[in-house]
């Protein structure tokens, strides 16, 4: 935990003794609390800095922060529009992924930040890349680079077919930190719509019944199924957690019309809904 | 004042003491007739003491109306007036002190030995609230009092061997004393193996071990005052339950006092005397010996408590008043971890006890009244406040899963009212009491999380938002003397409001593999219990006597349902004789079939046994040393038997042979 907090530090302290002193020291500091970088995607006019918070990327969902240098000027571009592209390529097709736009961090000066939800990956961390299309005054510029996406341990993104012959993937956002007792849980779900639009979907709602494997597939109390909010057109519901450990998480896919779209009940017999996500504390 | 049995323990270590117990035992009929005498303070059945060696929880279960809950050879829980631990409150010579464990298998009557104590006070119901507030009643384990006899230096040892189990005791006891000063301590160990049950059949994780040590310490400062310190560390391990599914590798209390005792030139300032206090308890359950679990778990638990009281005793008048005044802090901890089967996942954990703390100050005051040679009243109060705190976040977001508006604390007001009216007559004395008094939730029934009781095979959950438990009692104690024959009626009711109970919530799913389901702790709108003794002795000749008891219990609840663990319809009959250096005795005790059991708490009917004691002892004096022997066989046809009070009818010990040895040196 400390170390977490110290690394970004010492990260920092390096980083300003190498380039312009332009910017505050203090400032550094602060609008990278808690982030540390995956790496720089660079051309001949600038650098972006990739940050996330434990410096890879893995799959499923990625709070990713960026920021532009000048590669001249050594300063940071603070009024840029970003978007961006993540690409898989596959021995014969390439599709992208669930992600979301790129804004300006709210009560930063220099970075930007957004989400993406990396639904799978190459064993060797390989077959991602990530461009950046941004325009500062009115100049669009484009960044391209290979990245590494490493597989998480647990299963915290599913990409699946509804019986309604859609694609989908779910994702878990929260909690990032577990805790024994009622969680707040927020989950992603999108549509694959063409292999590089993945839009959010809206109005339906999953059934929720987490379980442990290693107790008898046990639940918990006083859990409620997940249910879309418009405002972060994301679906929450309350987790409740009675101990650490892994947890599974069924969930069970209802669209609009209440047609159950993935999944199954978990009963004495079916010990596991097909859809799923991973959880451990 | 009341009904109070007063229970003289080991006193096997001094040699004014032996006389003492000596004295007990030759006049055990007797002292039976002095029932009358001592009004309200009779000594407990001292016929059915046949073990100086014996361990508290057998001294405590030779008392008509305290039964043993067994888990195995090991920390019984003792009940009074069918009622548990949470509804009792025991106390270590007036200090408070919890156990650790949250599945009660360390009633705390299991961290101190016969070596620390010298009595045993039990009182019944409302009575029984000069240190603590309870329904029940309350059990007083008493220390040696201060002992300034300038009597030099004195030594004891015990040794003791119970064939059943491979059983051995050894006790060792030295005590200097001077007018201004004193020190004895005292050591006991213990040591058995798996016991067998009737008909040679071995009991497997039976088997305990245990030391004791305990030092006491005084000093006259002056002529009024003295300062006593005592520390007692007690420490098991390896205790097995063959009744539950974990053992205990460790259970281990330090408990220390320092106490003030005035004694004023005033002659209507009868004793006065304050103490502070501190105990700590580890309690270590584990499964590692068991071959065959579906799942690995630990579940330790620690408990400290930290308190003080002060009492005062003085006469006014006819008034005998007595005060006392008390408070604790109690912190008590448990956490459960438990790692899977596959060893890709991460080791489970919770917090069963979510570092719960308890404080309590109270204030008790009682009023002895005499109206006449004959008779007199006495009243006593208890007023307390009482607050629990959960002092771990964790554990605060764990309870919020089920009560999502629990707030940290909790705050109750408690109050207990008694009085009781005394008769006494040369040939028959008469007693009759009302009380009222309330308690507040354990910390297992307000906060518990996930405890399994594999009594009734559910998971419970504790509900911090329960009300007081009230109870109204009455009760009723009359002796009668015919010459030779003696015949006594005791019995007591009680109706509990707010009984709290578990309730089956079926939409929960257990934690527990296997688990039958949770359950919530609630209450009950109200339970009634109800007892009744019959006693009767009759004298043949003056070394010649028989005692036989029986006795009826009964408990149900608003919902119609029996309570648990309701003794059925109990017997006992002794035929004693009894000379100057020698007695001997030959009991018969058992328990009717249990018809009133309790299916929906989990019981099924434990049937109707009996079985034959026999016993002897012996004093010898050698110059100014003695040796006092007491020998003799348990359960001598071997019966394979089990009561009520043994947890999911585990057997009791079968034929046992026995022999306690104590060597006072002068």
């Amino acid at each position: 935990m400390k170390f977490s907090h110290i690394l970004p530090i010492l990260f920092i302290t390096l980083f300003s003794a190498s380039c312009s002193t332009d910017n505050d020291d203090d400032l550094i500091i602060n609008e990278l609390e808690n982030l540390i970088k995956v790496q720089n995607l660079v051309n001949d006019t600038h650098t972006i800095e990739v940050y996330t918070k434990s410096g890879s990327f893995y799959t499923g969902y990625n709070a990713v922060s960026l920021r532009i240098v000048d590669n001249t000027s050594k300063s940071y571009i603070e009024n840029a529009s970003i978007n961006w592209m993540p690409v898989m390529q596959m021995p014969t097709m390439q599709h992208s992924c669930p992600k979301s736009d790129v804004l300006k961090t709210t009560n930063k000066k220099t970075l930007y930040d957004g989400y993406i939800i990396y639904q799978m990956t190459n064993t060797d961390g390989s077959g991602w890349s990530l461009t950046i299309n941004y325009t500062i005054d009115g100049i669009t510029y484009v960044v391209t680079d290979t990245i590494t996406v490493l597989q998480s341990k647990l299963q915290n993104v599913s990409s699946f077919q509804g019986s309604d012959n859609k694609r989908y993937v779910i994702a878990i956002i929260e909690p990032t930190k577990p805790i024994i007792g009622i969680n707040n849980l927020v989950v992603g779900l999108y549509s694959m719509e063409t292999m590089m639009s993945f839009p959010e979907v809206e109005n339906y709602s999953l059934a929720l019944d987490p379980r442990m494997p290693g107790m008898s597939n046990h639940s918990s109390p006083n859990n409620t199924d997940l249910t879309y909010s418009s405002t972060d057109s994301m679906y929450h519901a309350d987790l409740s957690l009675t101990m650490t450990g892994y947890w599974v998480l069924n969930l069970k896919l209802v669209d609009a019309e209440y047609t159950v779209l993935k999944g199954e009940d978990v009963t004495e017999t079916n010990t596991q809904s097909s859809l799923y996500l991973e959880l451990e504390f | 004042m009341k009904k109070l049995i007063v229970l003289i323990l080991g006193i096997i270590y001094s040699g004014v003491s032996y006389g003492q117990q000596s004295d007990v035992i030759i006049k055990k009929d007797t002292t039976q007739l002095d029932e009358i005498i001592v009004l309200g303070n009779r000594n407990l059945s001292n016929y059915r003491q046949e073990k100086t060696l014996s361990s508290i929880d057998n001294y405590l279960e030779k008392s008509n109306r305290v039964t043993m809950i067994k888990r195995g050879n090991y920390a019984w829980e003792p009940t009074l007036n069918n009622m548990t631990s949470e509804r009792l409150n025991v106390t270590i010579d007036g200090m408070q002190i919890f156990g650790a464990c949250t599945d009660k298998m360390d009633p705390i009557t299991s961290y101190v030995d016969v070596s620390n104590l010298k009595q045993v006070t039990i009182n019944f119901g409302q009575e029984g609230t000069e240190n603590g507030h309870n329904i029940g009643g309350a059990i007083d384990l008493q220390m040696p009092e201060s002992k300034f006899n300038h009597s030099g230096l004195k030594s004891s040892v015990d040794l003791g061997y119970e064939s059943n189990g491979n059983y051995k005791t050894c006790g060792l006891e030295l005590e200097y004393s001077t007018n201004k000063f004193y020190l004895n301590t005292d050591g006991i160990y213990r040591k058995s193996d798996n016991y067998n049950a009737g008909e040679n059949k071995e009991v497997p994780f039976s088997q305990f071990e245990k030391f004791n040590i305990s030092t006491q310490a005084g000093y006259k400062l002056s002529n009024n005052h003295s300062l006593d310190a005592n520390i007692i560390y007690d420490k098991a391990t390896d205790i097995g339950y063959p009744a539950l599914p974990m053992d205990v590798s460790l259970a281990e209390a330090i408990i220390t006092s320092v106490t003030h005792n005035y004694k004023s030139n005033l002659s209507y300032i009868t004793s006065w005397e304050s103490k502070l206090y501190f105990n700590t308890i580890t309690h270590i359950m584990d499964d590692s010996k068991r071959p065959d679990v579906p799942i690995r778990m630990d579940m330790p638990g620690w408990s400290d408590t930290y308190g003080f009281y002060s009492k005062l005793k003085f006469t006014a008048n006819k008034h005998q008043f007595q005060f006392n005044l008390n408070g604790f802090y109690n912190r008590s901890l448990a956490e459960m971890t438990m790692y899977p089967n596959d060893s890709n996942q991460p080791s489970m954990f919770m917090y069963t006890w979510p570092d719960v703390r308890t404080l309590y100050s109270g204030l008790y005051i009682r009023d002895n009244y005499t109206l006449s040679d004959a008779e007199s009243i006495s009243t006593s109060v208890r007023f307390g406040f009482h607050n629990n705190t959960i002092a771990k976040d964790e554990g605060l977001e764990s309870l919020k899963i089920f009560y999502p508006d629990l707030t940290n604390s909790k705050h109750r007001f408690l109050t207990s009212v008694a009085s009781n009216y005394h008769l006494e007559k040369e040939n028959y004395h008469l007693s009759l009491g009302l009380g009222y008094g309330e308690r507040a939730t354990s910390v297992s029934e307000g906060y518990g999380f996930f405890l399994y009781n594999n009594f009734d095979n559910f998971d419970y959950i504790g509900n911090p938002t329960l009300k007081n438990e009230k109870s109204f009692e009455a009760n009723m104690k009359a002796n009668y003397l015919f010459g030779n024959f003696k015949i006594g009626l005791e019995s007591s009711y009680f109706h509990i409001r707010d009984y709290i109970v578990g309730e089956i919530d079926a939409s929960l799913s257990p934690m527990t593999i296997g688990a039958n389901g949770v359950k919530i702790y609630t209450a009950l709108d109200y339970a009634s219990i109800f007892d009744i003794y019959l006693n009767s002795s009759y004298l043949l000749s003056k070394t010649l006597s028989i005692n036989a008891s029986v006795g009826y219990n009964y408990g149900k609840g608003s919902n119609n349902e029996p309570l648990p663990l309701i003794k059925p319809f109990s017997y006992l009959a002794e035929l004693n004789y009894n000379t100057t250096n020698f007695n001997a005795a030959l009991q018969l005790e058992g328990n009717g079939n249990q018809s009133q059991y309790s299916s929906f708490y989990g019981e099924n009917e434990t049937p109707s046994y009996g079985i034959l004691n026999l016993n002897f002892g012996n004093i010898f004096y050698l110059k100014t040393n003695k040796l006092v022997l007491k020998y003799g066989v348990e359960n001598i046809l071997d019966r394979y038997y089990s009561t009520y009070a043994d947890w999911n009818n585990i057997a009791r010990q079968g034929r046992n042979f026995y022999i306690n040895t104590s060597f006072v040196f002068n």
